[in-house]
């Protein structure tokens, strides 16, 4: 690799906020041209330091070192006037403004110039990120949204570009379209810090990572010499059993099928499902794929009960007709709901353990006596999960605000599982879940599964999907494509179809 | 019948200007329902200077300055502390009620000396139209070329595009570099000042007299103008000459004996709010632009 000049580094950075060190003597450099990838779980510290970089966050000591300078970077305007720019993992967009007022704000006082609107239009042809300048923000699919964030930065010709999990929220089509953009920004010079957590990408994408993990640099490595495998070691700091994906198939007479179901639009920001169609069987797991903003939220209420179908026969589950049961009569047949909020939604954050392992136990008649709450039940019920699932806390019955995401996470699946339900629906299970706690979750899924039960996973992330489901849909636009048997789908064609195209 | 178009004209002059102050305190996403306060403020400090000193001019400026003064007690508890902005405003509107009682107590009452109409010559000659539109004082002129010059502002320049968008979305402003606190604190100061100017205007041109809790509310239907006004600058003087039509509709029905109960009346400008605010939300790109996103969220810096 000709990647001999060295553009940024920083040395021995450490950040403290009260007494958690989020960056602890992180050492990192990145080369003239060069696509570097950031990796590490949720807290380890990727984003504390690319907001000292970026000028979001002042580090308590260690410097900065741009060009052989050791410089103090008071800002994001001064970081951009150096030529950093950075797109953000969750969009710094103004949705009410149009495009050209978006990228207006970005640039500074002297770079505004009436021909701003021929500047993005060079740009994007120049890279192939085609966007209409007048359009409003709010009308863009996710992955155009992203253009105009690259195009911001791209106007202001930065010699550093860092992409916070730029990936995430796009389709595998989108992500290789971006692929082709960030090589050729970096051929012609531009560098490249790449934060993600999907390990292929490093390899197909970045020629050299540096790991952090709790806060402290694990290392820094060459990515052809590392396997997703590797890297995810380094990540978790201890090696990763896989083996807990491997799924057993049964055949169990549970059976739940959906019926033309059809939701109208509740209102402007919600989407129509249309005829929505399918039937799993005891033991499968099924996937349902999708971006964002397609009908899953929809999907999820009509299936909890949340939205209940004004006609018969929608939905039924082992025979039942259960369209017209509320959530808590659903529960009664056997069914549990894992939402995709974790707060405000599965739990009450001011609520402790006990107290939120009652919400959703209080059809059960040993958790009440006429109204009364059986404290003790309801605490030992609490203490069991949280020591069969292994939820870290920080003391006994915790309040559920006072749990980290991913042990609140495993708390809430082991609520609905210890239920032993022959049918669990959930959402986004693993989301902004670190990579350990992600895989007791999904292996927990996998055993109810293998024990009978109806298992429906709606997922924006691909990878869980493949890796959980036997069966994959997607949704998009409020209709669900058929299944598919995972040993005969691909990649790009579920992507397609997330796409919209058939 | 000319008479009764002059007094909608005027008593839609102390809202419209507290509105236009309002609605550039909430584009950049601050709710400051002190309002009411802030114009009891105005009112007490125009009152107390024309009798102290005789001075008109005085009186408006200190009453807009007075306003001002009062908003930075806002600003200051509610984006420097980061404390609720509901509670807040809620708190400023019963200080101000009761400190502008307590300093206006020897001054209840005293007459004072009006505020002159400025005839404009040669088009204020003009039958009927000249009298409506001509014939002001030079506060009501004021009043409507402030909302023209906040219109321009908010939509055609640099200044006020950072303005609305720290509204729509402070994290994303403050990423880019934008100092969210201070241009949320300028515009709550600019609200004050226009609360301000709003409240001397009553004493000053309305009712010649400093009176407790004279604004009677004027500072609520305001805050209801804004939302009528759905945050564009340009419907404010059509709503505030429409609210003050149906209060001057009250005082008319009162003094003929109208069956109608003047309550009915009154409640008028809360139920065209209420109505407004069902249509607009239910145009979602509508109110994606206008209504700003931010509007009451707690920003705090590095978080």
């Amino acid at each position: 690799m000709p990647h001999t000049e060295v553009l940024l580094s920083g040395e021995n950075i450490t950040k403290i906020f009260g007494d958690f060190k989020a960056n602890d003597n992180v050492n990192f450099s990145i080369s003239k041209g060069e696509i570097h990838a950031l990796l590490g779980e949720n807290g380890a510290g990727k984003s504390t330091f690319v907001k000292i970089i970026y000028g979001l966050l002042k580090p308590d000591s260690g410097n900065v070192i741009w060009k052989n300078e050791i410089i103090e970077i008071n800002g994001p305007k001064h970081a951009r006037e150096l030529g950093i720019g950075m797109v953000f993992q969750h969009f710094s967009l103004f949705e009410a403004l149009t495009v050209l007022e978006n990228i207006s704000l970005a640039l500074p006082e002297k770079n505004q110039s009436d021909d701003l609107e021929k500047r993005i239009e060079e740009i994007s042809n120049e890279y192939g990120l085609q966007i209409d300048p007048k359009s409003r923000v709010f009308n863009l699919s996710v992955g155009e949204q992203q253009r105009v964030e690259i195009i911001r930065c791209l106007l202001q010709n930065p010699e550093l570009l860092i992409m916070d999990e730029p990936t995430s929220v796009l389709t595998p089509q989108e992500i290789s379209k971006l692929f082709e953009v960030l090589e050729k920004l970096s051929k012609s010079g531009c560098s490249i810090l790449f934060i993600t957590h999907k390990l292929e990408e490093v390899r197909s994408l970045t020629s050299r990572a540096t790991i952090l993990r709790r806060g402290k640099n694990v290392s820094t490595v060459a990515t052809k010499d590392h396997t997703a495998k590797s890297f995810s070691q380094m990540m978790v700091g201890h090696e990763i059993n896989t083996n807990k994906y491997k799924k057993i198939k049964i055949e169990n007479e549970n059976l739940l099928k959906i019926n033309n179901l059809s939701r109208p639009a509740q209102n402007q920001f919600s989407v129509e499902l249309k005829d929505i169609n399918f039937s799993v069987r005891g033991g499968e797991i099924l996937g349902i794929a999708g971006i964002a903003g397609n009908g899953q939220s929809e999907l999820m209420e009509a299936l909890t009960g949340e939205y209940l179908s004004i006609e018969a026969d929608k939905i039924v589950f082992n025979g039942f007709d259960i369209s017209n049961l509320k959530p808590n009569e659903r529960r009664k047949h056997g069914i549990s709901f894992i939402p995709e909020e974790r707060i405000g939604h599965a739990t009450v954050s001011s609520f402790n353990l006990s107290e939120n392992f009652y919400l959703t136990d209080y059809i059960n008649d040993n958790s009440s006596n006429y109204g009364i709450i059986n404290t003790s039940f309801n605490y030992e019920n609490a203490s069991n999960i949280v020591n069969e699932y292994d939820v870290r806390v920080p003391h006994n019955n915790p309040l559920a605000s006072s749990l980290s995401g991913g042990n609140l996470q495993k708390f809430i699946v082991g609520r609905e599982i210890s239920r032993k339900p022959k049918l669990l629906v959930a959402s986004q299970p693993t989301w902004g879940v670190d990579v350990g706690a992600a895989l007791e979750i999904r292996s927990q899924i996998i055993k109810i599964a293998e024990q009978g039960a109806i298992v429906i996973i709606i997922s924006q992330d691909l990878d869980e999907i493949f890796l959980l489901s036997d069966l994959i849909s997607v949704i998009y636009n409020g209709k669900l494509s058929k299944q598919f048997d995972k040993e005969k789908v691909n990649l790009e064609k579920i992507g397609l179809l997330m796409g919209g195209s058939s | 019948m000319l008479e009764l178009i002059i007094a909608v004209i005027l008593s839609s002059i102390p809202i419209m200007l507290a509105a236009t102050g309002e609605l550039v305190v909430e584009r950049s996403g601050v709710l400051n329902l002190g309002v009411e306060g802030m114009m009891l403020m105005g009112a007490v400090i125009a009152s107390i200077t024309v009798i102290t000193t005789g001075s008109l001019f005085l009186a408006v400026i200190f009453g807009a300055l007075s306003g001002l003064l009062t908003s930075i007690v806002f600003g200051f508890f509610a984006l420097v502390l980061a404390t609720n902005q509901v509670a807040t405003g809620l708190a400023l509107t019963i200080f101000g009620t009761g400190l502008s009682g307590l300093i206006g107590a020897e001054y209840v009452g005293k007459a004072i000396q009006r505020l002159e109409a400025f005839n404009i010559p040669i088009l204020s000659n003009i039958p009927y139209l000249g009298p409506v539109l001509f014939s002001h004082n030079i506060l009501v002129y004021f009043s409507f070329i402030i909302v023209f010059i906040v219109g321009w502002f908010l939509l055609k320049t640099k200044s006020g595009l950072v303005l609305r968008a720290v509204g729509n979305n402070h994290d994303s402003a403050h990423a880019l570099g934008y100092s969210v606190v201070f241009i949320r604190f300028c515009s709550v100061m600019f609200g004050g000042l226009m609360a301000g100017l709003g409240g001397a205007f009553l004493p000053l041109v309305l009712t010649p007299h400093w009176a407790e809790g004279m604004t009677a509310g004027k500072g609520w239907i305001a805050l209801a103008l804004v939302v009528f006004a759905s945050w564009r600058p340009l419907r404010i003087p059509i709503g505030a000459l429409l609210f003050s039509g149906i209060t001057v509709m009250q005082l008319v029905g009162q003094a003929r004996g109208w069956a109608m109960p003047s309550q009915f009346l009154s409640m008028l400008p809360y139920l065209a709010t209420i109505a407004v605010l069902v249509i607009i939300s239910r145009n979602k790109e509508f109110s994606i632009i206008n209504a700003p996103a931010s509007l009451g969220k707690l920003f705090i810096a590095g978080k």
